[in-house]
């Protein structure tokens, strides 16, 4: 089966625990968490995480229930196929001389990134975007040297009034039973 | 008030109507047991080993339709509750298990018998949680058992440092429990019920496959509504036996892997399967690719993660069973499938799967047979897991509602005697049989000790082949009949129950199997017979690991005979 990459967003009670818990559910079927994003969200008491997993559409499905089920999961959902911004941020520590500084400094420019630190033979950058426009930069930074590399993983929200909410209506419990299928039973 | 940590423990089992604990005691849960005697309404069964209180609280609760509750210490303790707390996870079984846990001040500090055992048993609880103050017993307490006996049954671990028992704290229990992120079906969708009515008038082959959640939402009579409303033969699975009843005309017994021939060819003709309970395990299916091939799929489940898992249903009913039946029951119209019960008449005649051979050696098979015979059908009976669970599911017809207690999902041996156990604490006034494997007895064969000492009068029929059967099989069939680790020495079992101050008998001779049982019966007390069967009976039909439902073995090729000789 086709893996592709999945953005999932739970909002999870802030407790001990909760993330050994949900991450348990991911390792148990071997899956590989590609990014982890966990923070506060507009409700007291939840955070919100944000997971990045490679797997099969069907395969994540399964998982997705499974933590569903956890108590201290409030609501979960797969946003992959939302109409959503999403963002990362690095920090980058990259090599520099008075002589690689100002060619640096103009890469940094173009992918409107900053300087947060300068001394005579480094600079840090500091860069919000995509992952595309993150791995971009990355390499064209890499032929200069990179020291130190840190990145956020992926955080995301749907656009417009869509919200991640255990609010909103619940989501179809399986996409296909509106269309009804033909005899044969099996994925 | 103001009360003890562990006397909050105890308040809040009075509160849920626990009058059973197993269990057993050690240093950080002495506070516990230092208040046991203050609350006589709770009878405490010191079993032989922790596995055995997790397996007997399984089993009393299968039983009952209640919470089954088990004890353990921390540590070894809490460890040794592991394999029954899993049994229980994969066959939906609602346990509260209360662990002592060393001293708060030493958690994370590898304190003398200290154990995660949150951490060790997340993925086999349905949740699992440490307290760590007296505060806060009641309210897990109250959610553990709460999150135990709704939805999809399940166990839950609570944790209790030794100073948190013995810590002071106002006790008031909660009425309600508020957990925003436990979800149950609230309501049921009736454009489904209402696709599944339709579908079911339709239909021209259907079949029911009720699974244990038939059982656990004590949905017997609306499955039997439906079903004779309809005109629908009912297969149950391992765990649905007992479900429906054994003898009815429209029961087609077991699918799958060692299921009834006929019922592997219905699977694969049917038009139309009502999967109520169950969640189309790989021992039901045999080759998910291949199974159920001109069927649509009805599944009827209370758990949205089983709705699509292994098969893509046309119609999903999310919800306790028993409700979502009622609704549906409504919207059925009466009808009759002559033709398909005919076809389904024949392939039974032309494959009786089941039928006794003749013989005069003494057959496991017969054992079984001579069992239900005895009990007219109406015992509890209590199995480990291998061949001989197998033949107790084919040869024995369950008329009584959930008397069959097995562990299907684990497929743990050695829960034959404390499951017996816990069955008979459970019902202390009705026939409990425990059918045994030599092998699984030898696993938890202490726990005779906690049935004499207790007077429960269980029937144990060790069905001694003198071997691991099961994985001898396997060895004979996929390994080239290449037999390691599979002739398994016993002691003397009849020696073996004497020393026990229990009753003990061998039967080596077809004929005596009768009488033997008769005698136990009679007994009042507990009984334990050793039927020396024949060796190389094996296990039939039998779905090759792997194969689909249509390459069922109906009788084994080479015969018995040629299988023995090439040994
Ligand atoms: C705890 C455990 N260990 C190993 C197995 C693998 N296993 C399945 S059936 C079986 C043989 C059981 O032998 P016995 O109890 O004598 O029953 P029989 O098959 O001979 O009737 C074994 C070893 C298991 N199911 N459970
Ligand atoms: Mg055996």
């Amino acid at each position: 089966m086709r893996r592709e990459h999945h953005t999932i967003v739970a909002l999870v009670e802030d407790r001990p625990g909760v993330l050994n818990r949900i991450a348990s559910k991911w390792r148990q079927r071997g899956f590989n968490i590609e990014s982890l994003a966990v923070g506060h969200s507009e409700t007291p008491g939840l955070s919100r995480m944000t997971f990045v997993v490679d797997a099969a559409t069907h395969d994540v499905e399964q998982v997705v229930k499974q933590v569903d089920k956890l108590v201290d999961v409030v609501h979960i959902e797969d946003i992959t196929d939302h109409d959503m911004v999403s963002r990362e941020l690095a920090m980058i520590k990259v090599r520099s001389t008075a002589a690689t500084r100002s060619e640096i400094l103009q890469i940094v420019d173009i992918f409107r990134a900053s300087i947060v630190d300068v001394t005579p033979d480094t600079l840090i950058v500091e860069v919000t975007g995509e992952e595309a426009k993150l791995d971009s930069l990355l390499q064209l930074l890499g032929e200069f040297g990179i020291l130190e590399l840190c990145r956020t993983g992926r955080i995301a929200m749907p656009r417009g009034s869509t919200r991640v909410s255990p609010d909103e209506e619940p989501h179809l419990l399986l996409p296909h039973l509106a269309g009804g299928r033909a005899p044969g039973g099996i994925y | 008030m103001r009360l003890t940590g562990a006397q909050i423990v105890f308040e809040s089992m009075l509160r849920e109507g626990v009058r059973h604990v197993f269990g057993y005691p050690g240093g950080a849960n002495l506070p516990l047991y230092d208040t046991f005697v203050q609350y006589p309404q709770i009878q405490h069964i010191l079993v032989r080993h922790e596995q055995a209180a997790a397996h007997a609280a399984d089993a009393y609760a299968r039983v009952t339709g209640e919470v089954g509750v088990c004890f353990a210490t921390s540590g070894p303790g809490a460890t040794n509750l592991v394999t029954g707390i899993a049994n229980a996870w994969m066959d939906s079984v609602p346990l509260v298990c209360i662990t002592g846990s060393v001293v708060t001040a030493l958690i994370g500090r590898d304190g003398f018998q200290e154990a995660d055992i949150t951490g060790i048993t997340l993925p086999v609880t349905k949740h699992n949680a440490l307290v760590q103050k007296a505060e806060d017993i009641a309210r897990t307490l109250k959610e553990a058992f709460y999150i135990a006996r709704t939805g999809r049954p399940g166990p839950v671990l609570v944790d209790i440092p030794r100073d948190t028992q013995q810590q002071l704290a106002e006790f008031e229990y909660p009425e309600r429990v508020s957990l925003r992120g436990y979800k149950l079906p609230e309501h049921i969708d009736y454009g489904q019920v209402k696709k599944a009515a339709q579908l079911i008038g339709e239909s021209q082959r259907p079949l029911i496959l009720s699974g244990h959640g038939v059982i656990l939402s004590q949905a017997f009579a609306e499955v039997r509504t439906l079903a004779e409303t309809c005109d629908i033969p009912v297969i149950t699975t391992l765990l649905g036996i007992s479900g429906f009843p054994g003898t009815h005309p429209l029961a087609l017994g077991m699918p799958g892997m060692h299921g009834m021939y006929w019922n592997n060819q219905a699977i694969s003709n049917a038009d139309l399967l009502l999967g109520i309970g169950m969640r189309f395990d790989d021992r039901v299916t045999g080759r998910l690719k291949d199974f159920a091939p001109h069927a649509k799929i009805i599944h009827v489940d209370i758990d949205p993660a089983e709705i699509g898992k292994n098969v893509r249903p046309t119609a999903a009913l999310l919800g306790d069973v028993k409700a979502v039946l009622q609704v549906l029951n409504k919207e059925v119209h009466p009808k009759q499938h002559p033709a398909w019960r005919a076809w389904l008449r024949e392939q039974r005649e032309q494959h009786p799967s089941i039928a006794l051979p003749e013989t005069d050696k003494l057959l496991p098979q017969y054992v079984i047979h001579k069992i239900y015979e005895a009990t007219r059908g109406d015992a509890y009976v209590v199995t480990g897991v291998g061949q001989h669970q197998m033949w107790a599911a084919q040869f024995y017809w369950y008329d009584r509602p959930n008397s069959f207690i097995t562990s299907g999902g684990l497929g743990t041996m050695g829960f034959e005697v404390p499951a017996a156990l816990g069955a008979q604490v459970a019902r202390p006034h009705d026939v409990v049989w425990s059918v045994c494997g030599d092998g699984g007895f030898q696993m938890t064969s202490q726990e005779l000790a906690t049935i004499v000492e207790y007077e429960l009068p269980v029937k144990f029929a060790i069905i001694n082949n003198g071997y691991l059967g099961m994985v001898r099989q396997w060895q004979q069939l996929f390994y080239k009949n290449n037999r390691m680790a599979v002739k398994m020495f016993s002691p003397d079992f009849v020696k073996l129950a004497e020393a026990y101050g229990m009753v003990g008998m061998r039967v080596t001779d077809k004929l005596q199997v009768e009488s033997a049982i008769e005698r136990a019966m009679a007994h009042p007390g507990p009984v334990l017979i050793e039927f020396v069967v024949d060796e190389d009976e094996n296990c039939y039909p039998m779905v090759p690991p792997g194969a689909s439902l249509q390459e069922t073995i109906d009788q084994p090729q080479p015969s018995r005979e040629e299988a023995t000789t090439r040994r």
